[in-house]
């Protein structure tokens, strides 16, 4: 579905991606993993043309998009939930939500109105709020928030920086409950984390990025098992 | 001080129908601060060149002879066009003169100092081809002097009304645009957060430049409308409108639209009572030691900074 | 800060060039014209220090050479019928020009780069209204004809009066004021300015006083422009509030930014080319300001860092998202 071939990034005149190869297929969830700066964020923006790649390819269902503009790769079916949730603070819940559709311009009202009212039934919480700015919910309901509003464009593949950053255990499992519901109903899921166990315990396969490389590649219960990554990602010695 | 009691209420209705119109002018400053973060300081010369539009038209309506002039139909033609007009500039002005600029992501004094040129630029471009005399708008053809209205002990010409109404409906309009539309939406996400915008597949060059356009409409509207109430433009008349209505969008709050309203109503009612109470010598002073004073101690307006409270990352 | 090689043997050459200028010059007015540069690359210079290197956009920094040079009007005419000789009145004027900067730049301390520009346009503006309308009730500044009947420079009993000695006298005033803004760059405080123009938090953090640096900056611009002022007063024997424009402003800083913000030689340049082109250009004077906007559009999209630029220079930043 989804396959980067030896993509390179820079940010600035840092070269942040060195060489990026990794494929996501079709209804699987894949869990990217590596320190900090090690060149996670940059490869979700790279694959959503935030970022341009300087060399390498991107390709989406068999079709290249490197070179494509963000708003076209969002209407081809991709959407990223960012790291800090990012969220329009000053715009209400349901506004948020709205432009979270925003590329579905030819979307029937009532379509997006049905979506809205799915995503009111993963997160009842959010129907509470939904005439609240952004900005006043809780850091659960802000990622709550942010992954309905990944969902409104109605992507085939989601995009997920960081989802259990900064939230309480509790709320962390919650989140990967959801993100599996997600992924049973038919989306296919790329998913950084730092929390490595909860996150391989979910996918079936994943990559270890290192300095803007992929160094390590395996299927998730292998990559649990391996002494050096529980070392490094696990918080084991 | 029983004359001036006498002339207060006329001197309010006066304030009100030239806050109206700083707040229309505001709106332009404020709007494009919110989503650029850069002072437009060409939005002054927009609001000028407006007013030298609705000139023409009028003037080429006087000279087809096309019959008896009714303002009801005129001044929409008028307003109609110097908004066009006026917002294809500002399209134009951003175009050449600020994208490449925020696309090489220059720190704020660049796309200032770009501004400072195109202010320049246009006022001696509308000098060189207008002439440096002022002309004359021909108010008193569209709206007889014995058009009057009595309000609470004041009478006001029905010019001074339809300032208010007109911009207050325009006001009006561009708030239900911001809150209630998809358009009004990305507008606001480019605001806040342009990189969020684009992943949520905001094409955000052309948020940026439909807001320069409604921006620059609104101020070529301004431009129409103090061209009838003084019946005199100028090259040079969009300088220190355009100070002032920056004062204004700087007094609610820069980034801030209900802001920009309120700070043009303020800063016309004290300017005009102002002119009552004291030399009307100072007058420009007064908007000058207002915004003063609301940036040292007040740096985020009277409503709150809506937009720039955030830091350059 | 190392200025290239070459730019340094221009800046001998262009020295050499200036002193005997005069006598190639075709006749007096040209003279004239080449004091006028001097003139104005002194006050250019003393906006760079604000602009240049301390990175605060002022955009009313007419107000100090209309300050100087009605405070020298004050002191050397017969508004007042003080006659204070030229040597004494100018570092008067001087001390209080650098005192109306630290007045004018305290309260703009806080502000950030684009509201602190138009603050100073603000104090411009009042400063310009003030001039033409402090005639009533009591007359101090002569409103709308301003002052007239001012002393020219007498030194030791010898009085100016052929612009050659104007010429020497002001480039003896350039050479001082880039002698000083030279060393100034190179001091504790030249990098104090720099570490603000670059980051103002970090330098905070450096432990730098930005508060001080900064009135610092504002005091030494402003006093650059007392002297200019002082001289212009002297040498038109007269001022009028018309001489403070906005649009003065605008164009000592569109020399600084012309030459490259921070480069000496670049200033000096700046001043050269926009107080002699309009003299070379006579037939097109009518189209003068709209040739200089359209230049700080041009210069800013393609050449933001001006003609010459400053070596190691950081002067545009990636900002992530944008």
């Amino acid at each position: 579905m989804l396959k980067l071939t030896d993509v390179v990034a820079h940010y600035g005149p840092i070269q942040v991606l060195k060489s990026v190869n990794l494929e996501v297929r079709a209804g699987e969830i894949v869990c990217l993993l590596g320190g900090n700066a090690s060149g996670k964020s940059t490869t979700m923006k790279t694959i959503l043309g935030v970022v341009r790649p300087t060399a390498g390819r991107v390709e989406f269902e068999d079709q290249r998009i490197d070179r494509l503009p963000t708003e076209t790769i969002v209407r081809r079916g991709i959407s990223l939930v960012p790291e800090a949730r990012r969220i329009f603070a000053r715009m209400t819940v349901w506004e948020n939500l709205a432009m979270g559709a925003f590329t579905r311009q030819k979307a029937p009202a009532g379509e997006l109105a049905a979506d809205v009212e799915r995503v009111y039934a993963l997160f009842p919480r959010l129907a509470e709020r939904q005439h609240q700015l952004g900005g006043t919910l809780s850091g659960g309901e802000q990622q709550m928030l942010a992954i309905g509003r990944a969902l409104m464009a109605r992507p085939r593949l989601l995009l997920m920086d960081e989802p259990s950053m900064g939230l309480a255990p509790v709320l962390v499992d919650q989140v990967f409950d959801i993100i599996q519901s997600i992924n049973r109903l038919g989306t296919t899921i790329l998913v950084v984390e730092q929390n490595a166990a909860v996150a391989l315990s979910i996918a079936s396969r994943g990559y270890v990025l290192q300095n803007g490389r992929i160094v390590v590649h395996d299927a998730a219960r292998a990559l649990l098992a391996a002494d050096h990554i529980r070392r490094a990602y696990l918080g084991e010695d | 001080m029983a004359g001036v009691l006498a002339i207060l209420p006329q001197q309010i209705v006066f304030g009100l129908a030239l806050g109206t119109v700083y707040g229309l002018v505001a709106l332009g400053y404020t709007m494009v601060y919110g989503v650029l973060f850069m002072i437009n300081f060409a939005h002054g010369e927009i609001f000028m060149i407006g007013a030298y539009v609705g000139w023409w038209v009028l003037a080429l309506l006087l000279k087809a002879q096309v019959g008896a002039l009714h303002p009801a139909w005129v001044v929409p033609l008028m307003l109609l066009h110097a908004m066009l007009f006026a917002g294809l500039l500002g399209v134009g002005l951003e175009r050449f003169a600020y994208r490449p600029l925020y696309l090489r992501g220059a720190t704020r004094l660049g796309p200032l100092i770009s501004a400072i040129g195109a202010s320049i630029f246009l006022q001696n471009a509308v000098m060189l081809s207008q002439g440096a005399r002022m002309k004359v708008y021909m108010t008193s053809l569209l709206f007889p002097r014995t058009w009057r209205i009595q309000i609470a002990g004041a009478s006001v010409s029905l010019l001074v009304i339809v300032m208010i109404v007109v911009a207050g409906l325009m006001m009006w309009g561009l708030h239900l645009l911001v809150q209630r539309t998809k358009l009004g939406r990305s507008i606001r996400a480019v605001a806040e957060d342009r990189e969020m915008a684009t992943i949520m597949g905001v094409n955000v060059r052309r948020v940026i430049a439909v807001t320069f356009f409604l921006g620059s409409a609104l101020g070529g509207a301004g431009g129409v409308l103090v061209g009838l109430y003084y019946t005199q433009i100028d090259f040079f008349m969009g300088y220190s409108a355009g100070l002032k209505a920056f004062t204004a969008a700087v007094l609610g709050g820069i980034g801030n639209i209900r802001g920009a309203m309120l700070g043009g109503l303020i800063l016309g009612l004290v300017e005009s009572l102002a002119v009552t109470f004291m030399n009307p010598a100072y007058k420009d002073v007064v908007a000058f030691v207002i915004l003063i004073v609301v940036l040292v101690f007040r740096p985020m307006g009277l409503l709150g900074e809506n937009v720039a409270e955030r830091e350059k990352v | 800060m190392a200025t290239a090689g070459w730019q340094r043997r221009m800046a001998w050459v262009l020295g050499a060039v200036a002193v005997v200028g005069p006598l190639a010059a075709p006749n007096d007015y040209w003279i004239g014209v080449m004091a006028r540069i001097c003139l104005y690359a002194t006050l250019a210079l003393g906006l760079n220090i604000v602009v240049g290197f301390a990175g605060l956009l002022d955009l009313g920094y007419v107000a100090f050479f209309g300050i100087g040079s009605y405070l020298y009007a004050f002191l050397a005419s017969t508004h007042f019928g003080l006659h204070l000789p030229f040597l004494l009145a100018v570092p008067i004027v001087v001390v209080l020009t650098a005192f109306s900067g630290i007045l004018i730049g305290a309260p703009t301390l806080r502000l950030r780069g684009d509201y602190l520009a138009i603050v100073t346009l603000g104090f411009g503006e009042i400063t310009y209204l003030l001039l033409i309308n402090l005639d009533r009730p009591v007359n101090i500044t002569g409103g709308p004809s301003g002052i007239i009947g001012i002393d020219p420079p007498a030194v030791a009993g010898f009085a100016l009066s052929r612009n050659t000695q104007y010429y020497y006298l002001f480039l003896a005033a350039l050479a001082l004021t880039l002698l000083a803004s030279g060393r100034l760059r190179r001091s504790r405080i030249g990098w104090a300015w720099q570490a603000i123009r670059e980051d103002e938090l970090a330098a905070r953090a450096m432990g730098i006083n930005t508060t001080v640096a900064k009135l610092q900056a504002f005091a030494i611009g402003a006093s650059f422009a007392g002297i200019g002022g002082s001289f212009l007063a002297s040498w038109q024997r007269s001022v009028f509030p018309e001489n403070f424009l906005f649009t003065e402003s605008i164009n000592i800083l569109a020399m600084v930014i012309l030459g490259g913000m921070g480069n000496l030689l670049g200033v000096v340049m700046g001043a050269t080319l926009l107080v002699s082109l309009p003299e070379v250009f006579r037939d097109l004077q009518r189209y003068r300001l709209l040739v200089f906007g359209l230049m700080l559009m041009v210069l800013m999209v393609f050449r933001p860092e001006g003609l010459l630029t400053l070596q190691g220079r950081h002067d545009e930043e990636a900002e992530p998202g944008a």
